[in-house]
């Protein structure tokens, strides 16, 4: 018997959604509000949340003191670069696996995994030291590169699990309708797993698009991303909420409108209807 | 033409051998069903001649051609999945032809064949649905009409209807034994139901354990089961077997009586005596299950209704003609 829920159920489960949906959102909301009060403003005690002097001041100063396109661009560089190198490394690798997997298939996807069990800082001097004698130190090519590394295994597992959704029958089907391997690809796989594939091209890109560790450490300037400018206006010189909030708010809306844009895309699921 | 021949037809994954050494003729128009219990390798046979597995050792001949390193496309064989296996992201139309746009047919003639298989399978309203809208028997449909739309040499079946409900399955059972008939062309069918062979074969192939234990007409194969397996698989209910004093006064290690063949004595003084344990009244037949004492349990047929209960005392009579008998190896014997 289906469960019937009554219009005092709906209303609380809706409320308390509701609530909870805010109370993930508020820092991101309160980040965006501080970022448009004056430096005096975003310290008062007790804070005020609407009714204070609105100012794009902030915004103006970031751009003046460091070159936020510069900063954007490189994250755009690195997130896509690192994105898309680690989606040609690892579509082919998640297909092997999933399609023709061996009694050893599980051991190297754990295997894969456990790289990224061991915290960053535990190579750090090592790859600062590689960087540093390759010339890759605040360059972006070795920042795609270290991204795209740090990001593989999560790409690799994602993608797995995608293709292994995906009946074999179906593969099969293509097969004695005639498919080559190539048109397989082209005409029954890739648009079966568009759905994944974005995703994994999604969430890679925020991760990278985010990451704070590598980029803070090896690069300074030149190849400095978004993460980077976020970090210099918590400087030595004190504390600017208004102006770190501007700069954090800069730093997060492309990635937040992406996000927003093409959850929808992502959520769709096209195999439901082929088997069974 | 689709005459396919196998010719010591190996399979083995790793150490386990799957098929072991497979010889058949299945003759050109023919309707070939692979039964067996679940595991017993008809599933990897069909997947062998299709290509979708490689053989281990042996020659699969499609018409006088050796096969066995030709992919499956190029085989001239479709296939009907289990899971139906549709292109979900394709329409029905798209579904059907598929195969013809790999084959690199003009847009129109691929229309015009898949709308005359759509018609055959009363399929044309619904051309322009996706997978995903169509009902299980329209969906099982689809997959039919992607096989037939190639005009393929044989039609590979494994399991097509098993993920159909019982009163669908009947249905479909006949709507598929028409149109192999309609269209003439060979089909190797893939069952574990006895039913759906029996009813749908011009002749059955019974496997177990990855060897072929017969191949004959449905009714041979009722009559006259090479062994105690085939004899076991074909017919329900299934075979009543004996040993001991009955069987070794007939020459035999074991002799088996069809549940039809044993004639039902109330009170009876001949034959074997017994006590019904169960009695089945479906109208048209009775089933009994008879606990016979040193003989063991038997199970008797009788068409139509008799008033016959639990705790009732019976005696079975076996029609001595219809005794069959078998050696220590379970191999019949023959007169």
């Amino acid at each position: 018997m289906a469960r019937k829920s009554t219009t005092q159920q709906v209303l609380v489960s809706t409320i308390g959604a509701w609530f909870f949906g805010f109370l993930i959102f508020f820092p991101i909301l309160w980040m965006v509000l501080a970022s448009f009060k004056t430096e005096l403003e975003a310290f008062a005690i007790p804070p005020s949340f609407l009714f204070f002097h609105w100012t794009t001041e902030n915004y103006a100063t970031v751009q003046e003191r460091s070159d936020y396109f510069h900063h954007a661009l490189n994250s755009v560089i690195i997130a896509g670069g690192s994105t898309l190198i680690a989606l040609l490394i690892a579509i082919p690798a998640a297909w092997s696996m999933a399609f023709s997997p061996t009694k050893r298939t599980k051991d190297i996807l754990l295997w894969m995994l456990s790289t990224k069990m061991m915290p960053p800082v535990g190579v750090l001097v090592p790859i600062y030291l590689i960087f540093k004698n390759f010339g890759l130190l605040d360059s972006r090519i070795g920042l795609v590169f270290i991204l795209c590394l740090g990001n593989l295994p999560i790409v690799i597992w994602m993608l797995f699990t995608y293709f292994k959704e995906i009946p074999r029958d179906i593969l099969e089907a293509a097969r004695m309708d005639g498919a080559t391997i190539g048109r397989e690809l082209v005409y029954v796989l890739t648009p079966m797993a568009i759905p994944g594939l974005a995703s994994t091209m999604l969430l890679n890109l925020i991760l990278a698009w985010n990451e704070a560790f590598w980029t803070l450490n090896l690069s300074t300037s030149e190849a400095a991303p978004l993460t980077t400018f976020i970090a210099s206006y918590s400087s030595p010189e004190g504390l600017f909420w208004a102006k770190l909030s501007a700069a954090s708010t800069l730093a997060i809306a492309p990635i937040l409108v992406l996000g927003w844009f093409s959850q929808k895309q992502l959520v769709r699921g096209l195999t439901f209807g082929a088997v069974k | 033409m689709g005459q396919i021949t196998l010719q010591g037809v190996q399979k083995s994954f790793g150490p386990v051998h799957i098929i072991k050494g497979a010889d058949l003729e299945i003759a050109d128009g023919s309707f070939v069903v692979f039964v067996g219990p679940s595991g017993c390798g008809k599933t990897t046979l069909l997947r062998l001649i299709a290509g979708l597995e490689d053989v281990s050792g042996g020659k699969i001949l499609i018409d006088g051609k050796n096969v066995v390193d030709t992919p499956p496309a190029k085989r001239g064989l479709s296939m009907v999945f289990q899971s139906y296996a549709l292109y979900p992201h394709m329409s029905v139309r798209g579904n059907i032809g598929f195969g013809l746009k790999m084959a690199g047919l003009s847009k129109d003639e691929t229309n015009r064949k898949v709308e005359a298989a759509a018609a055959t399978l009363n399929l044309t309203p619904y051309l322009d649905r996706k997978p995903r809208e169509l009902s299980g028997g329209q969906r099982q449909r689809v997959a039919i009409g992607r096989a037939i739309v190639r005009e393929p040499k044989a039609f590979l079946f494994d399991e097509p209807l098993s993920n159909l409900d019982a009163a669908l399955r009947v249905q479909m059972r006949i709507e598929v034994t028409r149109l192999q008939k309609q269209l003439g062309t060979t089909a190797i069918y893939v069952t574990h139901d006895q039913v759906e062979a029996m009813t749908m074969a011009d002749k059955i192939v019974v496997l177990n354990g990855g060897k072929i234990e017969q191949y004959g007409s449905p009714l041979d194969l009722y009559e006259k089961p090479a062994n105690l397996f085939v004899a076991g698989f074909i017919g329900s209910p299934k075979m009543n077997f004996v040993t001991g004093e009955n069987a070794l006064q007939r020459g035999a290690a074991t002799i088996g009586v069809r549940p039809e063949h044993l004639k039902i004595e109330r009170d009876g003084a001949g034959g074997w005596q017994g006590t019904i344990a169960v009695a089945e009244h479906l109208g048209s037949d009775t089933f009994l299950y008879v606990d016979a004492g040193p003989v063991g349990m038997l199970t008797a047929r009788y068409i139509g209704e008799l008033s016959l209960h639990a705790g009732d005392h019976v005696s079975l009579l076996p029609d001595p003609a219809r005794i069959h008998r078998f050696d220590q190896s379970g191999n019949a014997l023959r007169h």
